[in-house]
């Protein structure tokens, strides 16, 4: 039987599907990318970010990486634009924007 | 080898789920059912076990914690009966489709409605389409003997289904009969050491259970559980060989008794097998050719074996312990025609007897095959209800 | 299946009849025999109604009912004639065992259209005399012996002297009142 990211997609048979769905190993998640059902994203103005790294702990799905102790700009395959961050945001450096924008 | 005793039917099930040194019991208690986790507490308390008793606070929490204790890597039991199982029918699904291979004595009471704690199947017949092997028992040495079969069931790789093991309410469960029980290596080294695939515990090959299961994957999973029911047909009866080897007991799911020749067949499950087979005894003294075939196991249903067991009866009548309320018969006699397909060529009958505890009698099963002469006959039946769906000893 | 025994008790919740039907069951199957004993239950109350049953055989007994023409009835509250029909269904060959102050000949007239034997046991006497407290079912259980004979009397004692150490495992001292109780009870047991 066929594991999850292992070729289980619509398409596996009844014979071939994981028993029971049972998932192994752990940060499947990640495989699942999310990204596509954004409707707007966050954009990062750097210029006004004090690095208080408030965001990144608010972030639900870890798209805000951080290198060094200080954040990067978003990864975006599995961001969901909830626009969380930029609610959380104490010094306006998060804005929301249009995917077409 | 094997220890001549005299036990009740609870007595005899908490025996054997001690004597398998279960890893996890979970139960809440319900008459009639109560003794098991009762007289069970009572060996882990004395250190005869080192299972882990977790008295509960309902019976929806039992299997949870069955669920949750055998997706962790442990071998899990409950006892219920009645309500106790119908407080439970959401997590038996649960269980069945997770593939957690449970074992539950259901000592079958009727589910209250008018209040009734006495014995009827309406409660086990009310999970049968819940994904759970149901094996039901004829007397206390099967209730013992089944229990132990099942865990081994249950655990096959080609089944890892849960099973309810049934046996009737105080008929069985609170009557003393002689039994003969294992010794409790024998039955260690049977049902060995529990080996699951995949379990929440093992940190060689971490695994998460329960996962949503949309529109696209459902169905396919579905299909897997029937086949498991499917396969467990086989398995059972290899299991039962296996078990026939240690104690010279032999089942099968099916039991005939003298049809070979029978014109009148009586099917039905549970302790009035073996009243009904007093009663062939003494027909067939006087020449009659009559026969019964129990059911040990209904859910898987052995279609088959009862399609080839009915060679060539002229009526047959299936006896049902549960109303049904389907307005055309009762589960039993739904699931014998379907086996049937239509292509019977003789006339089958239902009645539903024994319901709320209404005790059934050697006169009752006269009764019936009596009935079945007149229908042979051509005489109209006594039965007052409809010609094929039929009360047994109900007050007109 | 012409060995086969039925036993029908009758007495009232808090007497101790499940107990005595499962005691005998006990016993005869020291004895090697083939048994059964269960309760019909009813409403589990203190002086409510009880009724218990006995088979007993040298083959393996199949029939899972209820007893309606016994062998032998056992009456262990003597106020249940009255409310109770003790003897319907019982055989006419068969005997009754009431436990009463009075004889069997009194006791018989109480008995509507019963031509069988009748065997009285004053079983409050016996138990209040040695164990202070009326606990009917142990002199009952050595009624039933007296009364069908169905057992050697010292194998009997014997065997039911095993039982109650097994029953009162965590009360031993138990046992020896009531194996007076029994011994006394099989003296005193009075038939016609």
């Amino acid at each position: 039987m066929r594991q999850l990211g292992d070729g289980i997609n619509a398409k596996v048979t009844w014979k071939e599907i994981t028993l029971a769905g049972i998932v192994t190993d752990g940060g499947k998640s990640k495989d699942f990318e999310t990204g596509d059902w954004r409707n707007s994203k966050p954009v990062w103005l750097a210029e006004n970010c004090k690095q208080c790294l408030i965001c990144t702990a608010f972030c639900p799905d870890s798209s805000i990486p951080v290198k060094d102790k200080k954040r990067v700009d978003f990864e975006y395959k599995h961001c969901k634009g909830c626009g969380i961050c930029e609610k959380v945001c104490p010094f306006n450096a998060i804005e929301m924007k249009g995917e077409e924008e | 080898m094997g220890i001549k005793d005299r036990l009740s039917g609870n007595e005899a099930t908490a025996m054997a789920m001690k004597s398998m040194n279960m890893d996890v019991m979970a139960a809440f208690p319900i008459t009639p059912s109560t003794e098991i986790p009762e007289q069970f507490s009572q060996y882990v308390a004395n250190g005869l076990t080192d299972t882990v008793f977790v008295p509960v606070e309902s019976e929806h929490s039992a299997m949870s914690a069955c669920i949750g204790s055998q997706a962790a890597g442990a071998r899990s039991c409950t006892a219920t009966s009645s309500n106790g199982l119908a407080l439970m029918h959401e997590m038996l699904h649960i269980a069945s489709a997770m593939r957690l291979p449970i074992t539950m004595a259901c000592i079958t009471r009727a589910i209250t409605g008018p209040i009734n704690i006495h014995n009827d199947h309406s409660d086990a017949m009310s999970s049968r389409d819940c994904g759970w092997i149901q094996i039901h028992a004829e007397d206390v040495q099967e209730a013992y003997d089944n229990y132990i079969m099942s865990v081994r069931i249950a655990e096959h790789k080609k089944v890892l289904l849960p099973v309810m093991i049934c046996q009737d309410g105080f008929i069985t469960s609170h009557a003393v009969e002689n039994v003969e029980l294992l010794e409790e290596e024998d039955i260690r080294s049977f049902v060995g050491f529990y080996e699951p695939d995949y379990y929440l515990l093992n940190p060689e090959l971490k695994v998460a259970m329960g996962p949503y299961d949309p529109p696209t994957y459902l169905m396919e999973h579905k299909r897997q559980q029937a086949e498991a029911m499917i396969d467990s047909l086989d398995v059972i009866k290899e299991i039962y060989d296996e078990f026939g080897k240690l104690t010279g007991r032999y089942y099968d799911l099916i039991e005939t008794y003298k049809i070979e020749d029978a014109e009148r067949i009586i099917i039905l499950l549970g302790s009035s097998a073996g009243t009904a087979k007093i009663v062939v005894d003494e027909l067939r003294s006087k020449g009659e050719k009559v026969g019964i075939i129990k059911i040990r196991s209904y859910r898987p249903f052995p279609g088959k074996l009862i399609r080839e067991a009915l060679k060539s009866p002229k009526v047959v009548a299936v006896l049902d312990k549960a109303e049904g309320l389907s307005s055309i018969g009762g589960p039993v006699y739904s699931d014998v025609c379907a086996a049937l397909n239509g292509n019977a060529g003789f006339k089958i009958v239902n009645y539903i007897y024994g319901i709320g505890g209404r005790d059934v009698r050697t006169d009752d099963i006269h009764e019936v095959f009596a009935d079945l002469q007149d229908d042979i006959d051509g005489k109209e039946s006594k039965a007052k209800t409809a010609a094929n769906y039929r009360y047994l000893a109900l007050r007109e | 299946m012409n060995d086969l025994l039925e036993i029908r008790w009758h007495g009232r919740g808090g007497q101790g009849v499940k107990t005595a039907a499962l005691l005998l069951a006990d016993v005869l199957f020291y004895s090697g025999k083939y048994v059964q004993g269960f309760p019909e239950y009813g409403p589990e109350r203190m002086g409510a109604p009880v009724t218990a049953y006995n088979r007993i055989s040298n083959d393996k007994i199949r029939v899972h009912s209820n007893i309606y023409e016994p062998g032998y009835v056992a009456v262990v509250d003597h106020s249940l004639i009255r409310s109770a029909n003790v003897t319907k269904g019982l055989k006419k060959d068969g005997a009754i065992l009431i436990n009463t102050k009075l004889d069997p000949e009194e006791a018989k007239s109480l008995l509507k259209d019963f031509e069988g034997k009748v065997f009285t046991i004053d079983a409050e006497t016996i138990s209040i005399d040695i164990l202070g407290k009326y606990f009917p079912n142990m002199p009952m259980l050595a009624g039933i012996i007296k009364m069908t004979k169905m057992m050697d009397e010292n194998v009997f004692l014997e065997n039911i002297e095993t039982s109650l150490s097994r029953k009162f495992a965590s009360k031993p001292q138990l046992v020896e009142g009531n194996m007076q109780v029994i011994k006394r009870s099989l003296e005193e047991v009075k038939g016609i």
